[in-house]
């Protein structure tokens, strides 16, 4: 288009009326609506007009900006002059009139808009677009509806309005012209409106988005200069247009901006506030397309559903990926009603040339349901994700578990949560009568069903965030590591720590965790414990001039079979608690027990804390439930030496948890041993014996430091050989066993061979 | 041309690992779903350079190209490094919009694997 030139009175006049029309008040482009208003009230026909509005390139723009509306204007001067409208003439005819235009209702609109024009041109920039676009759109959305049923299908990329020079698709263009303005400085982005955008999805669903969208926002004097002078029609020029498109139809539309012209100064006002804010008419729209795929409002829209839906917006898959990433906030693959809206809103912002934000604002975050998930789990932004609606933890499971794995590993690293992760399963059973047998002994109490309380918990955050907490409480109990009570405790910690991490990344896992975890893991390491501190009581016993009965009971490991081994650990435990409670002295002496047998060292600590004072009141209710379980009959010792062992395997399963390392294998093997060895326990005729042996041995060892961390290791260490040992004498035993009935059967057909000579003999 | 050589270099070592990966991954006949089989651990050493690999459970595979001047990488930070790429690329599975076997173009993944790729000098 060529220059405009504009006399003084004219440039005047042209000037304010493009500021009545700038309702938006962006000194760049005059909103649609009132160019419209101030065209038809100039009396002149809609063919005029609309020859008009194409002549100044408005349609070719899709909008009006300042250069477009002076032509238009200078265009309806000739038209009401009577000359033939040439673009020609624009600058060749002089001393043409002023276009007249009947303002009634628009001369007070056009003050009102000015006077808004000028409170809002302090505004900040960038709220304009979107409290525009919400304008726009909303009176858009009238405009443009009645063209969409006119509107043939034409190719993706061109806008339905009926203009021939539709131009290429409108989001190159719009990028161009982002480019464009990004270089150009000030100006903020002027999305292209391509009010296309919304014919396109041809699904009969009404374009919200006009064409209009002429949202520059203030633009410096500079640029406005430039908008006179044509210089950047050219690059906008290419931009598809389409607003006048709708006047042919648009008898009925006239009202409706006008109508929404109050409307669309209000929301500018509010648009103020937050750029991205949907607005309530906005939001019902969207909910009605939610509706239109998935009735159901509280559901979700599966991925493929959403990804046809947004197809058909017609933008670069690349940017629909974008605008999925920032809109899919729970990462499931699937949105929500919140979600949804979120991406609508970017598809039609990113479709009114705004720019897709790095992160998702704030107004389009969807609400987070918070399922039982506690405050208190520290998890990033992304893992913040998996917090949300419980509807959707489910989906996470299914992408999340390979992170699912990736958590265990995490979990083996942490080593403690490994011995957790493996076992659980398995050892819940035996681990649970003691565990039970364990809790009414402490009066505490504190720690209900060891199981229900665990299997109860759905595996939310909650639960992992109480485990969090608890990450920490194995650390503190390092000295107390060997009390029952505490290990526990101390045991679900650990293990509800792992979990937490695991729920960081998926849901699942932390049930099966933290339902097993208490139990099982604590029992195992110290059913290793009590075998190798049996064998090391032994060592120990050697060591320390217990008495004569030591010997015994140093010869009792090597030539023992596997039995009296158990018995041996066994009959120890049963029998500290029995001296426990009328031997103050030997409670005394326990504790020198505690470096070289841990378990022991468990008991003799709830001994002497029993006796002494205790660190731990956990553990004196341990300590006198156990010494009150060995008062009873030996049955009841036996029990007593179990649930000794059960704490002692939860001592050491503290143990091996601060130790954090991977016992998952040696835990299960172990712990058949120990069931085995309680099932033996009873047939042991010798407990009695060997324990008090074994008992008074260990009371006269030497005190045990009560930080037992470096002893922590040794055991370990001596449990595993003990289990190596123990292994090798259980095959011992039954290749011995295995020799005997050889050796019967030989002696049997000796015998018979016998018998048939001697007749002979008799004979 | 060094930028490019490098590229280059890189490309023909992942695709060498890659041989090693299908090896490694050949023979595993129990379930996959062990974390631990998915860390492939140090494919190959070489003087310039250690590959580490992972493969998830969909046969995706991650191959970490490490100098083997940065001594201060540890097992551990490996596999947490796999673990994020897992993430993430689990994240980017989840869009619709993305085929797989497309180039991942999201942001969100460039920019985790370029922090993590910075924590790692």
């Amino acid at each position: 288009m060529e220059s405009l030139t504009l006399s003084d009175v004219e440039q005047k006049y042209y000037s304010e009326l493009f500021l009545s029309c700038d309702v938006d008040n962006t000194k760049k482009v005059a909103s649609n609506g009132k160019v419209l208003d101030l065209f038809r009230a100039a009396q002149l026909s809609n063919e005029v007009v609309h020859q008009i509005t194409e002549l100044c390139g408005a349609t070719r723009l899709g909008h009006f900006g300042r250069s477009q509306f002076y032509i238009a204007l200078k265009l309806i001067a000739l038209a009401q002059s009577g000359l033939p409208l040439r673009v020609e003439s624009l600058n060749s005819v002089r001393d043409l009139p002023l276009p007249r235009f009947v303002m009634g209702k628009n001369e007070q609109e056009m003050r009102h808009a000015v006077m808004f024009a000028d409170t809002e041109n302090q505004g900040p920039y960038f709220p304009r677009p979107p409290g525009r676009v919400q304008a726009k759109k909303v009176s858009a959305h009238e405009m443009i509806q009645p063209c969409v049923p006119t509107v043939d299908p034409q190719p993706d990329t061109t806008s339905p309005v009926v203009s021939p020079h539709q131009s290429p698709p409108t989001s190159p263009h719009a990028w161009r012209k982002h480019k464009r303005q990004a270089s150009g400085g000030n100006v903020d982005r002027q999305p292209s409106v391509p009010g296309v955008v919304w014919p396109h999805f041809r699904e009969a669903q009404p374009g919200p988005v006009t064409g209009d969208g002429m949202w520059s926002a203030h633009s410096p004097p500079p640029v406005q200069e430039s908008w006179v002078s044509f210089t950047d029609t050219p690059p906008s020029s290419t931009l598809p247009m389409h607003p006048p498109s709708a006047q042919p139809e648009s008898t009925t539309v006239r009202t409706v901006p006008s109508a929404m012209t109050t409307n669309e100064i209000q929301r500018q006002i509010s648009g103020y506030d937050d750029p991205w804010k949907i607005t309530d008419e906005q939001r019902q729209y969207y909910i009605n397309q939610f509706k239109t795929i998935q009735a159901d409002l509280t559901g979700l829209i599966p991925g493929s559903a959403a990804k046809e839906f947004f197809t058909k917006s017609k933008l670069p898959i690349l940017e629909l990926s974008h605008i999925w990433e920032l809109s899919d906030f729970d990462k499931d693959g699937a949105l929500t009603l919140d979600e949804f809206c979120a991406a609508f809103h970017l598809v039609v912002a990113r479709k009114n040339g705004y720019d897709l934000p790095e992160k998702l604002p704030e107004s389009l975050m969807p609400k987070l349901i918070d399922l039982d998930d506690s405050a208190g789990v520290p998890e990033p932004a992304p893992e913040v994700g998996f917090s949300a609606s419980p509807v959707e933890v489910t989906p996470n499971k299914s992408p999340s578990m390979p992170s699912l794995n990736q958590n265990w590993s995490e979990l083996n690293q942490s080593n403690e949560d490994t011995a957790i992760v493996h076992p659980v399963p398995i050892r819940m059973t035996p681990s649970k009568i003691h565990m039970q047998e364990m809790e009414l002994k402490r009066t505490g109490s504190d720690h209900t069903h060891p199981t229900s309380p665990l299997m109860a918990k759905p595996p939310e955050l909650s639960d992992e965030a109480k485990l969090a907490a608890t990450i920490k409480f194995p650390g503190t109990t390092v000295g107390d590591g060997y009390s029952s009570s505490d290990s526990f405790t101390s045991d679900q910690e650990p293990i509800s720590s792992a979990v937490n991490r695991q729920r960081s990344h998926s849901g699942t896992s932390p049930e099966g965790l933290k339902v097993v975890a208490p139990p099982p893991p604590p029992p195992r390491p110290h059913a290793s414990h009590s075998r190798s501190s049996s064998l090391d009581m032994n060592r120990n016993f050697a060591a320390v001039p217990a008495g004569p009965q030591q010997p015994g009971v140093v010869a009792f490991p090597p030539a023992v079979p596997p039995r009296p081994l158990p018995t041996q650990t066994s009959v120890p435990h049963g029998h500290r608690s029995v001296e426990g409670d009328g031997l103050p002295a030997h409670t005394s002496t326990s504790p020198h027990q505690m470096p070289e047998q841990p378990n022991f060292a468990d008991f003799s600590q709830f001994q002497a804390f029993a006796v002494d004072q205790p660190a731990d009141d956990g553990e004196n209710a341990s300590d006198s439930g156990q010494a009150e379980r060995c008062a009873e009959t030996t049955g009841t010792m036996k029990t007593a030496k179990n649930d000794v062992q059960s704490e002692e395997r939860n001592a050491t399963t503290v143990n091996s948890a601060k130790v954090s390392t991977p016992l998952a294998p040696p835990p299960k093997p172990v712990r058949r041993r120990l069931k085995s060895e309680d099932e033996l326990r009873p047939d042991v005729e010798d407990l009695p014996q060997k324990s008090n042996v074994i008992a008074t041995v260990l009371a006269t060892q030497p005190s045990i430091p009560r930080s037992i961390g470096k002893d922590k290791k040794a055991i370990q260490a001596s449990i595993r050989r003990n289990k190596e040992t123990n292994t090798v004498l259980a095959r011992l035993n039954s290749e011995l066993q295995q020799q005997l009935k050889d050796l019967l059967e030989e002696r049997i057909s000796l015998e018979v061979q016998l018998e048939q000579l001697r007749p002979f003999s008799h004979l | 041309d060094n930028v490019c050589s490098g590229e280059l270099k890189f490309h023909y070592t992942v695709h060498t690992s890659l041989d090693v990966v299908e090896e490694k991954i050949s023979g595993v006949g129990k379930a996959l779903a062990d974390q631990r089989e998915l860390y492939l651990g140090l494919l190959y050493p070489t003087e310039d350079y250690k590959v580490y690999g992972y493969v998830t459970n969909s046969k995706v595979k991650f191959v970490i190209v490490v100098d083997s001047s940065n001594t201060s990488l540890r097992d551990n930070e490996i596999r947490s490094m796999f673990r994020k790429l897992h993430n993430s690329f689990t994240d980017v599975m989840c869009n619709p919009f993305y085929n797989p076997g497309d180039p991942i173009q999201s942001k969100a993944f460039d920019s985790i694997v370029s922090t993590m790729m910075v924590q790692a000098c």
